[in-house]
């Protein structure tokens, strides 16, 4: 049988790929890159780099990047809540997780944006444990019932306590990152048992052009301690804070991602690290950073092509969308990066469920995107010999009355060579007028009601659970804060 | 009387975001003893009002509007000492305390506002980003400002938009300032919410919104 072939999607010849590398190393080794966090400056002194601990400025030679690269694991294995699924992040795996994060929610009764609540928060976990082309979660959506001091620990404390799948998360303060940390080890059951079994990604965002903030990078050197992936985020935005060129863009890209990796390296060889990024097609009308521009989703096609040449996990931004309703612009531009992602081969593509520039959540979109998602798998799944001959022997003793349907070949491989339609509609037009012309967005109301319904809480040891109650509000107090919202029935 | 040319070209480097154009310019008319009023008032500045012209009807785009605004900033620079030195007053519309809110380290949005205020003859004092709200207040306080401008990108940031309004009607100074906010997650609706003075959703519309508010003071 010959086997399916893997749709693979690459913009840049092999040539680009090799300047654009060169010219990120060389920038990291002349211009070097601004570091606001004195004991990575100190250790980048010590492996080797240029460091001028006045202006902040560190100059990586090419020796330590390339070293750094060499230690770096090519692929990350991520685990669920339990330690039994694994999930590999790397080679051309492709795993979806919903956009990240914003304390913003689309409601669906009154078509506004609004706050979100401690409510929509275990809601947006319930549903996206059901949602099975999303295999990741994330902590995307915040609170606004407890104070920002504790926000992104209260975050990733919900969903691992109602969510048994992979996270993607980060820290808001330094602070934030010991607790955040206590309740993954909390689940593992020691710092060693995290460390051989992630459980989260932490994201970390370097502020362009060509700086790591404090805390960002104390957030890489804290992970690369435990053992926990970083996701590193460059972000920049096309003639706003990285070259109006997408290769320009794509040189910045390289330097900044690959000086978090040396810090990471630094902290402790051999550390996790994933290749992604938020970057831009900056609007230079509304001065707004479009994730659903068709040149953002080339910026992100080809630095994930740039990691994989450097044997690094990827991840980017992609399927989602800057409209700020469920309308034709949010299901295009959310399904074209969704398809463009995953036929980059990207590991991590966060997206699904987001709206608005990154800044508001929508639980209808979200199951719309799990469709996506599904589709999105099919393509990737290929069109493989199954028969052979492959139809020869289907027509052997063909007769005009010949009736597929019922033909026994057709069960045997429509379910495996077809997925089924999910919310979409495909109705004959009077059926579906007949229907009540339902929208898609209804349709998924009820499906997200539903699935809320009939979601089932993944089983937690208690002593686990009372140990995460106890990190959570020892935290909330350390802040000043003595109680936290009531969540459960 | 200048000639029609000199004052043609000034408003020609303005349109075209021109900086070296423009400085020469303004550093020739210092030269020639010109009138300096009248060069600001019927070269540099008319460029600016072509460029505001050009924005609204979607020629140009933001690349084109900072060029602009950074040549006239550069051309007031020149001409700004010598307007000193002959003990002229420059023609000021006003003084205006700009920031990013802290917490908040997203600049593009305030720098464009800031930029387009100064082009716009507006005395500016930027504070950057991630601003302790003290330091609006302060600063205010200490250059005899009476318009507060206040950027946020972030949700969870821009709350602190609300915290100065409140700082300023603790210490009894709210009546004394306008405050006016501006940033991706602000809107009317919030700066009517928080009891800002006002809201603009773009530079163009910051610069006009400040002048309404400075000429109504």
């Amino acid at each position: 049988m010959i086997e399916a072939k893997r749709p693979k999607l690459e913009l840049l010849g092999g040539a680009l790929v090799e300047k654009i590398v060169d010219e990120g190393l060389t920038l990291l080794e002349k211009q070097g890159i601004m570091i606001e966090n004195s004991e990575a400056l100190r250790l980048l002194g010590d492996a080797g780099a240029v460091v001028d601990l006045a202006s902040q400025r560190a100059r990586l030679g090419r020796k330590l990047v390339e070293g750094c690269l060499a230690s770096t694991p090519s692929t990350v294995m991520l685990y669920d809540r339990s330690g039994e699924k694994a999930f590999a992040v790397g080679g051309d795996e492709v795993h979806f997780d919903p956009g990240s994060s914003t304390t913003t929610l689309l409601d669906h009764g009154t078509q506004e944006e609004r706050k979100a609540t401690t409510a929509d928060v275990v809601d947006f976990y319930k549903l996206g444990e059901t949602l099975e082309h999303i295999h990741f979660q994330s902590t995307g959506l915040i609170s606004t019932n407890v104070p920002a001091e504790v926000s992104d620990c209260y975050r990733l404390y919900l969903g691992l306590c109602l969510s048994s799948k992979p996270f993607v998360t980060g820290t808001f303060r330094v602070e934030g990152f010991q607790p955040m940390k206590d309740f993954l080890v909390a689940v593992r059951g020691g710092e060693n048992e995290l460390r051989l079994k992630p459980l989260a990604i932490f994201d970390a965002c370097p502020s362009p052009p060509l700086n790591w903030s404090n805390l960002t990078t104390q957030s890489l050197l804290d992970a690369a301690r435990a053992g926990i992936p970083s996701e590193l985020i460059s972000m920049g935005m096309t003639g706003a804070t990285s070259p109006a060129t997408i290769a320009g863009t794509l040189v910045q890209h390289v330097a900044e991602n690959l000086c978090g990796l040396v810090i990471c390296q630094v902290a402790a060889k051999g550390a996790p690290v994933i290749f992604g990024g938020s970057p831009s097609s900056f609007d230079m009308r509304k001065g707004t950073t479009p994730m659903g521009a068709i040149e953002t989703m080339m910026i992100d096609s080809a630095y994930a092509q740039i990691g994989k040449f450097l044997k690094l996990p990827t991840h980017a931004y992609m399927g989602l969308s800057d409209a700020k309703v469920n309308d034709p612009q949010a299901g295009f531009e959310t399904a074209m990066g969704a398809v463009l992602g995953a036929l980059s081969g990207i590991n991590v593509i966060s997206g699904p469920g987001m709206l608005d520039f990154e800044s508001s959540q929508s639980l209808e979109k979200l199951v719309i995107d799990d469709g996506i998602c599904a589709m999105v798998y099919r393509l990737l799944a290929g069109i493989a010999q199954r028969d052979d001959p492959i139809a020869l022997g289907l027509f052997e003793g063909f007769t005009p009355d010949m009736k597929f349907l019922s033909h026994p070949h057709t069960r045997q491989w429509y379910r495996k060579e077809h997925i089924l339609a999910g919310l979409v509609d495909r109705d004959p037009y009077d059926a579906w007028v007949a229907a009540g012309r339902t929208s898609i967005v209804d349709k998924a109301h009820a499906d997200v009601r539903r699935r809320l319904g009939k979601y089932d809480a993944p089983p937690l040891a208690g002593p686990v659970r009372k140990e995460l109650d106890k990190i959570m509000a020892a935290y909330a107090r350390s802040q000043g804060f003595g109680s936290l919202p009531v969540w459960e029935r | 009387m200048i000639k029609d040319e000199f004052l043609r070209n000034m408003y020609e480097a303005i349109v075209a975001g021109d900086k070296a154009v423009s400085v020469a310019l303004a550093a020739e008319a210092v030269r020639s003893g010109a009138d300096l009023l009248e060069v600001i008032e019927k070269g540099f500045i008319p460029g600016l009002q072509k460029v505001g012209e050009l924005w609204e009807q979607g020629d140009y785009f933001l690349p084109e509007l900072i060029s602009s605004a950074e040549a006239m900033k550069a051309a007031m620079a020149v001409l700004e000492p010598e307007l000193d030195r002959n003990k002229i007053e420059a023609p000021t519309s006003g003084k205006v305390v700009i920031g990013t809110v802290e917490g908040d380290i997203h600049d593009i949005g305030k720098n464009l506002v800031a930029s387009m205020l100064q082009a716009g003859g507006f005395e500016v004092f930027d504070l950057g980003a991630d601003v302790k709200l003290e330091r609006f207040v302060e600063k205010a306080e200490a250059v005899g400002a009476r318009i507060i401008c206040l950027s946020a990108l972030l949700t969870t940031t821009m709350t602190n938009q609300k915290r100065l309004i409140g700082l300023l009607r603790d210490r009894g100074l709210r009546d004394k300032y306008k405050v006016l906010v501006g940033g991706a997650p602000a809107s009317r609706k919030w700066a009517d919410e928080i009891g800002a003075d006002g809201y603009a959703e773009n530079a163009v519309a910051a610069v006009k919104l400040v002048r309404t508010i400075a000429g109504r003071d």
